[in-house]
């Protein structure tokens, strides 16, 4: 049937979406102008790879999702998930992808959780042992096994964001979507939620597509990350490579035992001076040690610590170097 | 002098607590056009019916058929300003006291009755210029109404308007209270609202009742919601007659405020006691 | 865990896993029984919610019940001041009231909620809807199903009942007929107008409020005689939104009174063809309604 033999579950070729969006400009009087939320993006994910979908709020990536599940239909270009054209065949499509929207539950409120699973068990016709063998699964992984006679209402945003993915997987769903999953959880969650996602993708083989806000994500599941600004694709590769092109920076955050002038270091500058904490800002893709041992060697150093460049500021310069070039 | 200082600031406070109410249901400026829509369908309905009755009846309850009519777009208008179906605070307090964020309002400074009822005040004041003048006017335009040539009964009117919005006030801030100590508030409020349809005069004038009935919904607190305002605005109480019906309005508003504070200690308590 | 490899190793590739499409076919039909069984599914689901706070059920299935016959509470009092209203006694007032009730709460309890179609388009819910396999017409219509709403049926079928105990009709066969047909007919074009109201919605979100106008405005007008109401008006719900199907022309054939519009007898009949055609038009709104939300997202 259809694409079945070929490798890319998901294929996007020049896909646009426009938006007609009026603006107030008197009292009466409106104003029509066109916004290109999504404006010709193409990339290809096979099956079984787990790519991070990043960008900053308004970039564009919600209406990506919602075109490939969907949702929305694109204004041009063509977009393929499963062989499937998302916006002709939506029902059908929903029988073979996965969503999670990370601040919209699915799970029924005032219902025990299992009962939401019953739900999805009937609604998407999953024959009974693939349904007892998937829920088991989950409720191990996932750590749901006492929470399932408990209603939903109860549960904690943590709780709740693992009964959701598990909701989401029980068809067996190829590819999975996850928007923001780890959105407001806290550290043990978050690890538990992308614990069970790394063994989802290399055990199952299930293809994930997620987009965050929180880097952490990216690095600790996703190999290959793809960032969307202004609803144009502006980098498709791996994670170190983003730090590159973004030129992005690196900070080293030293406690010396007293307060002293700024410090000079090659290949690093101090940005920042507080009484004896200083801020070291250095190139993201260069590794952190020698940088450490030639301070060690000329300063009295009390702690430091390393921290990562903020992702939104990476995209930030991305562009503006973009736009400049 | 600092005592009036304070005064002041509270008063600034709460001010700017109502205007904020009047702000929010200000922003929803279609569905402030679908209201005002469907609150003119049901007047010409009701009117309708009004006339077909003072048709067989005239003179019925002391109203002759303009006045009757006039009643209906009263109704209309009010009908929003007095939150007589719901969709006042009510809601929004009983989902704060079920879901324990109360526990935040009641540790404020600022009182929460205060709170609330300035809040709701700001409201009443918008739903009645936004939803209460174009039901009125499209009624005007069909019907020959009953309208005061009096500018002085109009501001006699806008005053039992006012007095009305306290007890309305009054009245549901005891019903959402009530969600303190029940699961889930939606069944009382249903009861109170019925109880406010019937016994408003929303339904038909509370004159039109017979006998005991019509004296029992006289009485109550919600006659001053709607009865009382258009008898004012139909020139029913004048004189003398106006005074005891202010009083009427008043007695009932600060027996339900008295009634909401002593709930409001009550319900701290028990929030204190539980640890919020 | 490696079993649980092989598992889907073998599967992979295999369109539709889990439920195979294929296996009801395409279609209309196909469609439209996926979307009962959907209905279905979602409406227990509410049940069970609902019955998550018995009380609370109790109470507002018996509110739905007091809020409806209060309307009827209202009748009561204008006749305990009057024997007639527009020419009509009580008995047949109520008969027009019961049809119009009933009718109007069979078409609420099926699709009574479909009016929150703006919130969830206003706060996103609506997606979560679009990505299951099932119409988003079915799921919409089955949200926030109430069984609380079987007050306003109940009234209206006792107001009814009541009104064909004390009329006297000189019942014939077709006479006979035309009540269940008015009010299968007549929750039909209720069900219209709720579709196209949420259609409505679609473009509109904060306009929840329109729809009650002919809703709940339309059950209230129908509720009393025609002759009480201007010309205009009458000719507006009978030619352009034809709430007259629902039980005045029905209803007046039963009691055997003319229509004031002086329309022949057989538009009495129309009724049943009235209400597919309305419930074919609100289907196109809706689906054009779809079809701009998924164009605009919004």
């Amino acid at each position: 049937m259809e694409t079945v033999g070929t490798t890319d579950l998901i294929e996007l070729e020049g896909v646009e979406k426009v938006f007609d969006v009026r603006k107030k400009t008197g009292f009466l009087r409106r104003e029509r102008h066109q916004v290109r939320a999504v404006d010709g993006i193409s990339f290809t994910v096979p099956r079984g790879e787990m790519v991070g979908y990043i960008g900053p709020n308004g970039a564009g990536k919600s209406t990506t999702i919602k075109m490939l599940t969907g949702i929305l239909t694109p204004s041009g270009g063509r977009l393929r998930v499963a062989g499937i054209v998302p916006s002709r065949e939506r029902t059908r499509l929903a029988q073979r992808i996965g969503v999670v929207f990370g601040q919209r539950t699915t799970l029924w409120w005032d219902l025990p959780l299992i009962d939401s699973y019953r739900l999805v068990h009937r609604m998407y016709r999953i024959p009974d042992a693939r349904f007892r063998e998937n829920l088991d699964r989950c409720v191990e992984l996932l750590e749901l096994g006492a929470l399932l006679d408990v209603p939903v209402r109860q549960l904690s945003l943590g709780q709740r964001m693992r009964g959701d993915i598990a909701a989401a997987l029980l068809h067996d769903p190829e590819v999975l979507y996850l928007d923001e999953p780890t959105i407001g959880l806290d550290v043990i969650s978050k690890a538990k939620v992308r614990g069970f996602l790394r063994d989802l993708n290399t055990q199952s083989g299930t293809t994930v597509l997620l987009t965050t806000h929180d880097l952490t994500d990216i690095e600790q599941l996703c190999e290959r990350v793809m960032v969307i600004d202004h609803g144009r694709l502006m980098y498709d590769g791996p994670l170190a490579g983003l730090h590159e092109v973004g030129e992005s920076e690196r900070t080293l955050v030293v406690d010396l035992e007293r307060e002293l002038p700024p410090m000079e270091i090659e290949s690093a500058r101090v940005v920042k001076v507080e009484g004896p904490r200083q801020w070291l800002a250095f190139p993201a893709a260069q590794s952190a040690a020698p940088l450490v041992a030639r301070i060690a060697a000329r300063y009295p150093m009390a702690d430091l610590s390393v921290r990562e460049p903020d992702i939104e500021a990476v995209i930030a310069k991305m562009y503006a170097e973009k736009a400049t070039s | 002098m600092k005592g009036m200082r304070v005064r002041a600031g509270r008063f600034r406070l709460y001010a700017a607590v109502a205007e904020g109410g009047f702000r929010r249901y200000a922003t929803y400026r279609i569905a402030t056009a679908a209201g005002v829509f469907t609150n003119t369908a049901f007047g010409l309905i009701l009117a309708y019916t009004y006339i077909a009755l003072w048709d067989e009846r005239p003179g019925l309850g002391g109203y002759d058929q303009a006045q009757a009519v006039t009643f209906v777009w009263l109704g209309q208008g009010l009908l929003t300003v007095m939150a007589l179906m719901g969709g006042g605070f009510e809601g929004e307090l009983i989902e704060r006291i079920r879901t324990g964020d109360i526990a935040v309002d009641l540790y404020r400074p600022a009182d929460l009755q205060a709170w609330w009822l300035a809040s709701d005040l700001g409201r009443a004041l918008f739903q009645l210029l936004g939803r209460g003048i174009v039901p009125m006017a499209v009624g005007a335009l069909v019907f020959d109404l009953a309208l005061p040539a009096d500018p002085l009964r109009w501001l006699a009117f806008l005053l039992a308007v006012a007095l009305g919005a306290l007890v309305s006030f009054g009245l549901r801030f005891l019903v959402a209270l009530c969600a303190f100590w029940l699961l889930d508030g939606a069944g009382i409020t249903q009861v109170v609202m019925l109880a406010g349809t019937f016994f408003s005069g929303m339904l038909l004038p509370l004159n039109v009742f017979p006998g005991a009935l019509g004296d029992l919904a006289r009485a109550l607190p919600w006659s001053a919601l709607l009865q009382v305002p258009a008898d004012v605005f139909l020139g029913t109480h004048t004189g003398l007659g106006l005074l005891r019906t202010y009083a009427f309005q008043l007695g009932w508003a600060a027996a339900l405020l008295t009634a909401g504070r002593l709930l409001q200690a009550a319900a701290t308590r028990r929030v204190v006691v539980q640890g919020g | 865990m490696a079993d649980l490899t092989k598992t889907r190793a073998g599967q992979a590739g295999q369109p539709g896993r889990a439920g195979p499409p294929g296996q009801e076919g395409t279609g209309r039909l196909a469609q439209v029984r996926s979307g009962l069984r959907a209905y279905r599914l979602i409406s227990a689901m509410w049940i069970r919610s609902l019955m998550a706070y018995r009380l609370s059920f109790v109470m507002s299935a018996l509110g739905n019940f007091a809020v409806t016959a209060f309307d009827f509470a209202a009748i009561l009092l204008m006749f305990s001041q009057v024997d007639r209203l527009g020419g009509y006694a009580l008995a047949e007032v109520a008969f027009l009231y019961g049809a119009s009730c009933t009718a109007f709460g069979l078409a609420d309890l099926a699709l009574g909620s479909m009016d929150r179609l703006g919130r969830r388009v206003r706060d996103g819910t609506l997606d979560t809807l679009l990505v299951r396999p099932a119409p988003v017409l079915a799921q919409v219509a089955a949200d926030r199903f109430g069984l609380h709403r079987l007050g306003r049926l109940t009234q209206g079928a006792l107001v009814l009942t009541y009104a064909l105990v004390v009329l006297d009709i000189d019942w014939a066969p077709l006479k006979v007929l035309m009540v269940p047909l008015m009010l299968v007919s007549g929750a039909g074009i209720f069900a219209a107008v709720f579709m196209a109201g949420a259609a409505f919605q679609f473009v509109a979100q904060d306009a929840a409020e329109v729809q009650n106008a002919f809703t709940y405005g339309g059950t209230t007008l129908l509720q009393y005689p025609p002759t009480v109401f201007a010309k205009d008006l009458v000719r507006g719900v009978t030619f352009v939104l034809p709430l007259a199907f629902v039980n005045w022309l029905p209803a007046l054939y039963v009691l055997g009174r003319p229509y004031p519009l002086d329309l022949p007898v057989w538009t009495a009949f129309a009724p049943p063809p009235v209400a597919v055609a309305c419930l074919a038009l609100a289907g196109l709104a809706w689906r054009a309604g779809l079809r701009s939300y998924r164009s605009t997202g919004s």
